[in-house]
């Protein structure tokens, strides 16, 4: 391989890229969530969603849900380098457990007036999305999914008048009694 | 109510952080004092059990707390004032993080109510130095400060080692708070570092190691930082088995120089038969060591046919460079205890003859070999010189970053741990002196030198004012070539010897640097002056700069160019224009 003139030695990564749903359960504490999106920054990561809020008041927990792409070699680290933190209880891959669920809510506003409308409120009754504010040329649908179908019932509302759109972000948990 | 007036542990943060200290054992703190830290200090003022060392600029702080950190195995306490005064602490912090070393800084904050409203000296200190600490706090309440020294404390000296800042705002150190010593309690739950070993991982290793061919022990600076128990375990595993050893620049001194079974440091300056030793090996156990680049050269050609035993006590260093077969993750010290016993009550001497008569024959080719001259001192002949003038005495050595210190780190043999200071992941320029001065604190007895370089040592010269202040006798060997030498090696190499910048057209007189400063200041340039020299400096009682003019152009070899594996060394004889030009062909259009 040729290499440019450099004191590194510049590798050439091949492995594909995955996407990985990770928990990450933290001591709520001031500058927490500074710190894991630091270690993503800091350390060239990527962070496709990311949501968090206390989980358990009592003991100050919070919870930190992060969607990450990365070659398995940095995926494993990202999970290495986040469980080393000091405020950070657990980390668990959810997509390596192969049994969890993801949701995310996202709230979409649309304007129009007459087919367009009505079909608005079609597609929105087909993908069980509720009307939580309405004006004689607007809705704004609240819809509960996983990325995917957001992902399709908002390209579907586009050409009906699509406005705008406001996501939270991926929310996971495991299947069965157990907790993480 | 109580009359609390009584209570031996109610008192002011400030009075509380030197408490800390005490009950933590530390004697000696190094610091610069500064508006958001007179309360602290006036509590320093006003106490004789710990002794504050007053540095010239905050940096300098920080690197002798390393050094007193790396010699003495004990945790380095940096304190400075808010805003400069902290970020100025960044550079020792930054290194401290990358050489797992353990310090502790207390930084003054502007009060509370004035945080964020861009107060005098102010700055996000917790911020700024979160991602060069392995873990930081602001102090917002007098009644979590005890509590968090003792974490801190904690936090910085278990586990992978590394450096902790606890940010402290004015009105938090002058209000009145409960001091209570530390206990269990005051530790984060969520942090636990693993200490011992996998017993089936621990067997497998064994396995690996008792039926090895070609095997290497390459060891790193885990093994200090692990503790005197560790580099005594690691001489028995070498004993035991019969093993080659390596180690990494942090490595040197856990296993002796003059050890039968040493080959030298490996990676980009390493010697020739430690290289080959590793890139040849079927079977390689890495002992607290990360696989940094320098270390493994082109990855994808890395040891290849070997099997890989990696201990280490931080997760995230395994699999993080190179994949390993056997993953052991805890305490070097613990685990290598655990893999001896198995190895001896399981496994006997495996014959390793042939492999031992290939590393001679490597060994043969003398790659630190360098041509001595009676005109012109070379570099590398100042360091032997130096090396067999302080051998036996209780010395302990420093160094800058560059030319001088990889040679320092090939011609100087050290025989026990924390004898050898030098900032290897970071690399800082003007680490060495003010680490000298740390060191020379911890150890008022013994012989410290800094091996220096004419420009790094400039860049922290003001800590020679400290050194006379204390009368701490530091030595400042300084190879001087007038150059950047390694920045002009690598200019030389692949840049088309296009010398951009890396000459100082002007240096001080270092000899009337050093008077100026109250020291004793010598010069040496014939090699026949250079052993009376290093022997007039060692008699010397006081800080000595020592302007050692050496060879010029003499370059740091042999060296693995980047992007080459560790069998495609370029050794000192092969060195010519032509040879170096094809070791680097790829890049630009050579020297």
């Amino acid at each position: 391989m040729n290499q440019p003139a450099s004191a590194y030695f510049i590798e050439e990564r091949h492995d594909p890229n995955e996407t990985h749903t990770l928990s990450v359960l933290v001591q709520n504490e001031p500058g927490v969530l500074a710190r894991v999106i630091g270690l993503f920054s800091g350390r060239g990561y990527n962070i496709e969603s990311l949501t968090v809020t206390e989980t358990e008041s009592q003991k100050h927990l919070s919870r930190i849900t992060i969607v990450t792409t990365g070659t398995p070699m940095v995926i494993e680290q990202i999970k290495h380098q986040l469980d080393r933190m000091i405020p950070v209880y657990r980390v668990v891959d959810m997509t390596l457990t192969k049994r969890s669920i993801e949701r995310e809510l996202a709230m979409v506003k649309v304007r129009g007036q007459g087919d367009h409308r009505v079909e608005a409120l079609r597609l929105a009754d087909a993908f069980r999305a509720r009307v939580i504010d309405a004006t004689t040329e607007s809705f704004v649908f609240e819809i509960t999914g996983n990325t995917d179908k957001i992902n399709q019932f908002i390209d579907l509302m586009r050409p009906l008048g699509l406005v705008e759109v406001s996501r939270t972000g991926v929310a996971a948990i495991g299947r069965g009694p157990e907790g993480m | 109510m109580s009359d609390k007036s009584h209570d031996p542990n109610q008192m002011t943060g400030a009075a509380m952080i030197v408490r800390a200290l005490i009950d933590h054992g530390v004697t000696d703190i190094f610091g610069y004092p500064g508006g958001a830290v007179l309360p602290i200090y006036d509590e320093i003022f006003q106490q004789s059990e710990v002794q504050h060392i007053l540095v010239r600029h905050e940096q300098g702080a920080g690197h002798a707390a390393e050094g007193y950190a790396r010699s003495t195995g004990k945790p380095g306490v940096a304190l400075v004032t808010s805003g400069p005064g902290a970020t100025n602490m960044v550079t020792p912090l930054a290194d401290a993080l990358m050489d797992s070393i353990p310090m502790v800084c207390i930084s003054g904050q502007v009060p509370t109510h004035l945080i964020g409203n861009d107060a005098f000296q102010e700055c996000d200190t917790v911020g700024i130095t979160r991602p060069c600490t392995k873990h930081n706090w602001l102090v917002r309440d007098v009644n979590d400060l005890a509590k968090v020294l003792h974490e801190a404390f904690y936090v910085a000296t278990t586990g992978r080692p590394g450096p902790v800042l606890v940010d402290v705002p004015k009105d938090v150190q002058f209000a009145t708070g409960t001091y209570h010593p530390p206990r269990k309690s005051d530790v984060h739950r969520s942090y636990a570092p693993r200490v011992k070993g996998d017993a089936t991982q621990i067997r497998k290793a064994v396995a690996l190691l008792a039926n090895a061919k070609r095997p290497v022990i390459y060891s790193g600076g885990g093994v200090i930082n692990s503790g005197p128990e560790a580099t005594r375990l690691l001489r028995e595993l070498v004993e035991v088995t019969g093993f080659p050893i390596t180690s990494t620049l942090m490595g040197l001194g856990a296993y002796p120089a003059s050890g039968k079974n040493w080959l030298g440091m490996l990676g980009m300056h390493g010697t020739y038969e430690a290289n080959m030793t590793m890139h040849d090996c079927d079977v390689m156990l890495c002992v607290g060591a990360r696989f940094d680049d320098r270390i493994t050269g082109r990855v994808d050609a890395f040891s290849p046919g070997s099997k890989k035993i990696h201990i280490d006590i931080d997760p995230s260093s395994i699999n993080k460079n190179i994949r390993v077969d056997v993953p052991i993750i805890g305490d070097c010290g613990n685990i290598l205890g655990d893999i001896l016993q198995v190895f001896k009550a399981e496994a006997k001497k495996p014959d390793i003859k042939a492999w031992w008569q290939q590393i001679a024959q490597w060994r043969g080719r003398n790659s630190l070999y360098y041509k001595k001259s009676n005109d012109v001192i070379l570099p590398q002949h100042a360091i032997q010189s130096l090396f067999e003038a302080t051998r036996g005495r209780d010395t302990y050595i420093t160094t800058e970053v560059g030319q001088h210190q990889m040679w320092a780190a090939q011609f100087y043999g050290f025989e026990e741990p924390h004898r050898w200071m030098t900032s290897g992941g970071l690399g800082t320029m003007g680490y060495g002196l003010p680490a000298a001065v740390g060191v020379q604190v911890a150890h008022p007895d013994s012989l410290v030198i800094d091996i220096a370089g004419d420009a790094s040592v400039q860049m922290t010269m003001q800590e020679m004012s400290t050194a006379v202040q204390y009368e701490l006798p530091i030595k400042i060997f300084i190879l001087n070539n007038q150059y950047m030498g390694m920045v002009r090696q690598w200019q030389q190499l692949l840049h088309g010897n296009r010398l951009s910048h890396s000459y100082s057209e002007a240096l001080p007189d270092f000899v009337k640097l050093a008077e100026a400063y109250g020291g004793v200041g010598l010069q040496v340039h014939k090699p026949a002056d250079l052993d009376g020299a290093i022997q007039e400096m060692i008699s010397i009682k006081r800080p000595v700069l020592f302007d050692c003019r050496v060879a010029a152009l003499e370059n740091c070899f042999p060296m693995i160019p980047s992007g080459k594996a560790h069998n495609e060394m370029l050794l000192p004889e092969q060195a010519n224009d032509e040879a170096t030009a094809k070791a680097f062909a790829g890049g630009k259009a050579l020297v």
